[in-house]
C-alpha cells in the first residue's frame, strides 16, 4: 500500500521525477562509461598485442609492462634472439610518441606479417618504403582516411597505401627503417617480439634470455596480457575514484533538492498521514522508498545511456577509444549513486518525519 | 454501569505564542458515554478544536485528566499518542483532508495500512460504504468528487479501523445545506446502527440538533446546553 502512495507521488510530478532520475542516471553513466572505456581500451590493446602472434616480449631495461617505451634496445639483440634455441622468429618494433597517448609504430612488415599469420588488406597494399603508411579500419573511419590520403606524422606527409583489418599490434604503421632514420634512432627498437617453435618452452626460453639480459623485463604473452588491467594504471584508478565521488555528490544534491521541495509541497499530506496515526518511521519509510525508486529508475536510465555513449564512441572515435559494457559495474555504479541519493534524502526525510502534525494540517 | 468512553476533569491547555500565554482551555470537565452523539457549539476561538486535538492525541494537554477508552492521555508519550490516532480515534475535518494523489479506495486502504490492518474489508465496513453511497467511487481521485462526496469518503476513512470515538470538527462547514443534511444523516445512522460514539463541533444550531446532546464552549469552558 505504501508503494502505491510512493508511486503516485512520483507520478504526480513526472517532470521532476524524470529529471531527478536522469541526473542520478548521469552519475551512473559517467562511472560506467569511464570504467567501460578503461576496460575496453585495455582489452583492445591486449587483443592487438596478442594479434602479433609472439610468445615472448622483451622490453627495454627499466620500463614497465605497459606504457610508451622509447626505442633504446640495440637492434643487434634481435639478431641474437633469433639464434637462440626454440626461437623461430624475432622482430623489433620502434614506437614513437606523437603527443598524448597516441603513438606511431615502425615495423618490418614482412617479419610482422609472418609472425602474426598475415595482414588482411581491406583496401590498398602494404607500404613499400619511403613516406608510406598503413592504417587499420578504425583509424581510417575515425580520421576519414582512404588509400591515397596524406597524413601528417612527425611533420612529414605520408601517403596511406593500405587499410588493414584491425587487431594487429597497432592502428598505424610506418616502415621501421624510415622512422628510425627520421627520429635519429637508427639501430634501435622499443620492443622485441619473439616466436617459438613450441609455446610450451616459453618459460624455459625466458629463463635462458634472462641469463644474458638480466636488466630487461621479459614477459610471456600471458604475463603481459595479465598486466592489461585497471589496477596497473594508477591514473585510471584515481580518475574512477574522482568520478565516483562526483556521482555521490551529484546524487546527493539532486535528491536533496528534489525531496526538499517535495516535502514542502506535501506538508499538508504529511499532516494527514500523521492524523491517521502514521509515526515518524512511516513517513521516513515513504520518502526513503521514493528515493530508492527514483535511484533505481535513474540507474536503469544511466545503464541505458552507457550504451548510447558506447555507440557514440564506436561511431565517431573508434580508433581513439573503445568502450566495453562492464556488467559487474552495473550494481557497483547503481549502489554508489543510491548511496548518494540516500544521503541526500536524509535531512528532508527527518525534517518531514519530525514535522508537527497540527502545524502541517493547518498548512496551505 | 460501564465506564464512560471519555472522562475529562479540569483539562487545561496553554499555548505559548511569543511572549504571551494563550489559555485555550481553562478547566474543561466532560463525560461522554459509549454510543453517544455529542455536539459542541461555541464562538470562534473558544477552544473547541483545541479540545479535539487533545482528545485525538495531536497535541498534549497542559494539565488535568483525560481518560479515553481507559487510556490516560497525560501519561502518553509521543508514540503513545500516535497509537491513539491509529485505532482509538478517527478524525473528520472541515477540509476533508483526503490524500490528493490516491484514489478513494486507496485513501481508505492507507488508513488501514497505517494502523496495521491487512486483508479484505470486513462486512460491517462494506455496509458503511454502501450507506455512505461511495461504493461506486472507489477508483476516483478526490478532485473528481464533489465536496459532499469527499466528506463522505473522509467519514468512511475515519471509521475504517473501528475507532472508539469519531471526532468531527465542523464536518459540514464547507458544504451546502443539502449536502450537510446528507452528511449529518449519515453520521447519525452510523451512531444509531453501529453505536459509533461521535463528537462533533459545529457552528450551526440545525446541525447540532442531529446530536443526542449539545454542550456549549465559551472562553475555554464547557457548559451544558441551556
Ligand atoms: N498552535 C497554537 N498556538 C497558539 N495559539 C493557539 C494555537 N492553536 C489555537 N490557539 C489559540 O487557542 C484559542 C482556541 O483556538 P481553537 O482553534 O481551539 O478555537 P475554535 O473554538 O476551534 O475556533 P473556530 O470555531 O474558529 O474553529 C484561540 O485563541 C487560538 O488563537
Ligand atoms: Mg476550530
Amino acid at each position: 500500500m505504501v508503494y502505491k502512495l510512493v508511486w503516485e507521488n512520483l507520478k504526480h510530478r513526472p517532470v521532476r521525477t524524470l529529471l531527478s532520475s536522469l541526473a542520478i542516471g548521469l552519475g551512473v553513466t559517467m562511472m560506467l562509461t569511464l570504467v567501460g572505456v578503461g576496460e575496453g581500451m585495455l582489452r583492445d590493446q591486449e587483443a592487438r598485442t596478442r594479434g602479433v602472434g609472439a610468445d615472448i616480449i622483451i622490453r627495454p631495461a627499466g620500463s614497465s609492462a605497459i606504457g610508451i617505451t622509447p626505442p633504446n634496445i640495440n637492434e643487434r639483440l634481435v639478431a641474437w634472439a633469433k639464434e637462440q634455441p626454440h626461437v623461430t622468429q624475432a622482430t623489433g618494433v620502434t614506437i614513437q610518441p606523437l603527443g598524448g597517448v597516441s603513438t606511431v609504430h615502425g615495423v618490418d612488415l614482412d617479419e610482422l606479417s609472418k609472425m602474426s599469420g598475415g595482414f588482411t588488406f581491406i583496401d590498398g597494399r602494404p607500404f613499400q618504403s619511403g613516406q608510406e603508411a598503413i592504417i587499420d579500419e578504425y583509424y581510417a573511419k575515425e580520421k576519414k582516411l582512404h588509400v591515397g590520403s596524406a597524413v601528417k606524422i612527425l611533420n612529414r606527409d605520408w601517403t596511406v597505401t593500405g587499410i588493414f583489418r584491425g587487431g594487429k599490434l597497432t592502428r598505424m604503421m610506418l616502415p621501421k627503417t624510415v622512422l628510425q632514420d627520421l627520429t635519429a634512432t637508427t639501430g634501435k627498437v622499443s620492443v622485441i617480439y619473439v616466436k617459438l617453435d613450441d609455446p610450451k618452452q616459453t618459460q624455459a626460453v625466458i629463463a635462458h634470455f634472462k641469463q644474458t639480459l638480466s636488466d630487461y623485463p621479459i614477459y610471456s604473452m600471458d604475463e603481459l596480457a595479465s598486466q592489461f588491467s585497471v589496477n596497473s594504471i594508477p591514473e585510471l584508478k584515481t580518475f574512477i575514484g574522482v568520478v565516483m565521488t562526483l556521482s555521490v555528490l551529484f546524487g546527493f544534491l539532486v535528491v536533496f533538492l528534489a525531496m526538499y521541495t517535495a516535502i514542502l509541497e506535501r506538508t499538508r499530506e504529511i499532516g494527514i498521514l500523521k492524523a491517521l496515526g502514521a509515526g515518524q518511521s512511516y513517513v521516513l519509510g515513504i520518502l526513503l522508498r521514493e528515493t530508492i525508486l527514483m535511484a533505481i529508475i535513474g540507474s536503469v536510465m544511466g545503464i541505458g545511456m552507457s550504451y548510447v555513449t558506447r555507440w557514440l564512441i564506436s561511431t565517431f572515435i573508434p580508433a581513439s577509444m573503445t568502450q566495453a559494457i562492464v556488467y559487474t559495474w552495473w550494481p557497483i555504479a547503481s549502489g554508489i549513486t543510491l548511496g548518494g541519493a540516500l544521503l541526500g534524502v536524509l535531512y528532508p526525510a527527518i525534517k518531514a518525519a519530525r514535522q508537527d502534525a497540527l502545524e502541517s494540517l493547518s498548512y496551505d | 454501569m460501564t465506564e464512560p468512553i471519555i472522562a475529562i476533569r479540569d483539562l487545561r491547555k496553554t499555548f505559548r505564542s511569543g511572549e504571551v500565554d494563550v489559555h485555550a482551555l481553562r478547566g474543561v470537565d466532560l463525560t461522554v458515554e459509549h454510543g453517544e452523539f455529542l455536539a459542541i457549539v461555541g464562538p470562534s476561538g473558544s477552544g473547541k478544536s483545541t479540545l479535539f486535538n487533545i482528545l485525538g492525541g495531536l497535541t498534549p494537554p497542559t494539565s488535568g485528566t483525560v481518560i479515553i477508552d481507559g487510556q490516560d492521555l497525560m501519561k502518553l508519550s509521543d508514540s503513545g499518542r500516535t497509537n491513539l490516532r491509529k485505532k482509538t480515534v478517527g478524525f473528520v475535518f472541515q477540509k476533508y483532508n483526503l490524500l490528493p494523489t490516491l484514489t478513494v479506495g486507496d485513501n481508505i486502504e492507507i488508513a488501514r495500512d497505517i494502523a496495521g490492518f491487512k486483508g479484505p474489508l470486513d462486512q460491517q465496513f462494506r455496509d458503511v460504504i454502501e450507506t455512505l453511497g461511495i461504493a461506486d467511487k472507489m477508483d476516483r481521485k478526490p478532485r473528481q468528487l464533489s465536496g459532499g462526496e469527499q466528506q463522505r469518503v473522509a467519514i468512511a476513512r475515519s471509521v475504517v479501523n473501528h475507532p472508539a470515538i469519531l471526532l468531527a470538527d465542523e464536518p459540514t462547514g464547507n458544504l451546502d445545506t443539502e449536502n450537510s443534511t446528507l452528511v449529518l444523516d449519515l453520521m447519525r445512522s452510523l451512531n444509531k446502527k453501529l453505536g459509533q460514539t461521535i463528537l462533533m463541533i459545529t457552528h450551526n444550531p440545525e446541525a447540532a440538533a442531529f446530536a443526542d446532546r449539545i454542550v456549549h464552549m465559551r472562553d475555554g469552558h464547557l457548559h451544558a446546553a441551556a
